[in-house]
């Protein structure tokens, strides 16, 4: 098992700090759990508490970034991308500035924090704002390379990273292009979209598919906002069936994103995993997954449907 | 004191103007801020048509982003907006009802959605501790505004850090768009609830220009804590059919009634 992608922010966000001197955070008394608490600690006077208040932390990162710093604003995506939403269309969207908001503990695996804490429409809600760009990294790898990707520009940025401890798809050493998508396996006939822990999930059905003799194409979604449109239509065009899985509602998720390309320019039949319209509730994340069919076992159940229709 | 006045002039009949040729905006809010602007503008702020365009200057927050009208027209008169004011509100306008800092220099932050400016003020004023950047931030918030939860938000972490460099000047003229605000959902005491937050609260009459100079020159003195100075105005200042009528918040005056509205500006 790897790190959780949370942690893996706060270890590259600890380091950015001390590189980069226009680099300030800001957090919402959570920063042991987000961990900007790595930062903190190598960089106290450039880490800011605003305290249980994100509407006026996410404001007040916005008054930072008009003075020329770059400025990384951490709570949970519940409250960073819903109670926070309008400061964040507002304050940091609609004027342009640069602001990246790190949401941990998204999706359902926050796992027994429940519904409330649940944030499964954050991606949704974020890339529904206009030049507002939306990341979903898997691991710790392309987690470090996004949080230092994205302190490398000026644009408002949103990162969605988890709670649970996820395994790792990639080397240290690999090497990331944000601008594109990512195949990380390559098959035929079906093909796989997956964001965040999904690739994770999408990689252990290729496998045990494998076994049998189903070969599938595995696409890691990173950037959701701005999406490769070329790479996504590349596959759509070379597969015969297309899957999309997300850890969030499937409403307004990856899987949108992937079909408003589809709809456009290649029209096709895309089976969307992901969280169906509901809530979720209290538990051990590993058993929500399987209960609100998140896990390798559904994936492999909706491939093999697919192949018999 | 007769120039800087004659600048105020100018100020609220170009609000009566603007609002009057979109057909839309907000005068009441707007005239009852003149005197502020007016003042913070030509004496106090070192921004000039130069240092406009930058952050090493001091800087300004319409919180209440809808009275967009006193903010051009302030900064028109001092030559830093040297565009068209009648463009106000029309299409393809830098001067959007309310303000966008991309679009006009002297427009230091987006707002209009109530309660944010002052956030930002907050970091701005964090902002400039930090990079020892000595210059000032002002805001201006509505009395109405501080109906909104986040100002209070706002309140707490300015006290919280000592932001002695932020200066927030409440226009207290009594009214907002549904009415009397202590009707609509009385914010009062406002001296005691900044108090409690560990502000500096300095009370003045808001159409007094020795008063408001006065009150921004003990806010820039004290040392350790922010600055509320809450302006008593009134709503429509100059107007007599404005004045104090909340029905003047958002409507604008038609050409015989801005006539009337310029006259009696003239005559102030």
């Amino acid at each position: 098992m790897g790190k959780a992608t949370r942690e893996a922010y706060g270890e590259e966000l600890a380091k950015l700090i001390v590189e980069n001197e226009k680099i300030v955070v800001l957090d919402a008394d959570l920063t042991k759990s987000t961990k900007t608490a790595d930062a903190q600690k190598a960089c106290p006077e450039r880490h800011f508490n605003m305290g249980i208040a994100e509407a006026n932390m996410m404001s007040a990162a916005a008054g930072f970034a008009t003075s020329g710093y770059t400025v990384f604003a951490s709570t949970f995506a519940m409250f960073a991308t819903g109670r926070a939403w309008e400061q964040v269309r507002n304050s940091i969207a609609y004027p342009h500035l640069n602001v990246k908001v790190c949401g941990t503990h998204a999706g359902i695996a926050v796992g027994e924090d429940g519904v409330s804490h649940q944030a499964i429409e954050d991606i949704g809600v974020m890339r529904v704002i206009p030049g507002m760009e939306v990341y979903s990294p898997c691991d710790a790898a392309e987690t470090k390379a996004v949080i230092k990707y994205v302190s490398t520009t000026k644009n408002p940025c949103y990162v969605r990273l988890g709670r649970a401890a996820v395994d790792d798809v990639y080397n240290e050493d690999e090497v990331f292009d944000f601008s594109k998508i990512k195949v990380v396996r390559k098959g035929e006939k079906v093909a796989i979209f997956a964001t965040g822990l999904m690739v994770q999930q999408s990689l252990k059905a290729a496998k045990a598919l494998e076994e049998e003799e189903i070969n599938i194409t595995v696409v890691d979604v990173c950037s959701i906002k701005p999406l490769d449109e070329e790479g996504v239509l590349e596959i759509l065009k070379t597969h015969d069936h297309i899957i999309t899985a997300e850890e969030h509602n499937i409403i307004n998720g990856l899987g949108s994103a992937i079909s408003d390309v589809s709809v456009k320019s290649c029209p096709k039949i895309i089976t969307k995993i992901g969280i169906k319209d509901r809530f979720a509730e209290s538990g051990p994340f590993e058993e929500l997954l399987v209960k609100y069919n998140l896990d390798d076992q559904e994936i492999i159940r909706v491939v093999k449907e697919i192949l018999k229709a | 004191m007769e120039e800087l006045k004659g600048h105020i002039k100018n100020i609220r009949k170009n609000i009566l103007k603007m609002v009057a040729n979109a057909n839309s905006g907000h005068p009441g809010g707007s005239l009852s801020a003149a005197d502020i602007l007016g003042v913070l503008f030509f004496e106090v702020m070192d921004i000039n048509k130069d240092n406009a365009g930058g952050v090493d200057r001091d800087r300004f927050v319409l919180s209440k982003g809808h009275a967009t009208p006193v903010l051009y027209a302030t900064l028109y008169e001092k030559g830093i907006f040297t565009g068209d004011l009648m463009t106000f509100r029309k299409m393809n306008s830098k001067l959007q009802g309310h303000p966008n800092r991309n679009y006009v220099d002297g427009v230091d932050m987006s707002t209009g959605s109530l309660g944010q400016g002052i956030s930002a003020s907050v970091g701005m004023a964090l902002a400039n501790k930090l990079s020892k950047n000595d210059h000032r931030i002002y805001t201006l918030l509505g009395d109405g505004e501080t109906e909104e939860g986040q100002v209070w938000e706002a309140a707490m972490a300015a006290g919280h850090y000592k932001l002695d460099n932020l200066c927030v000047v409440l226009d207290f003229n009594g009214l907002q768009i549904d009415g009397d605000i202590t009707k609509v959902m009385n914010p009062l005491p406002l001296d005691k609830k900044f108090e409690a937050f560990n502000w500096n609260v300095i009370k003045i009459d808001g159409h007094d220009l020795d008063q408001i100079r006065e009150a921004f020159k003990e806010a820039k003195e004290l040392k350790g804590k922010p600055t509320l100075i809450l302006a008593k105005t009134v709503k429509g200042k100059g107007v007599s059919f404005m004045e104090n009528n909340y029905a003047w918040h958002g409507v604008a005056p038609n050409q015989e009634q801005l006539e009337q509205a310029l006259k009696e500006v003239e005559a102030m």
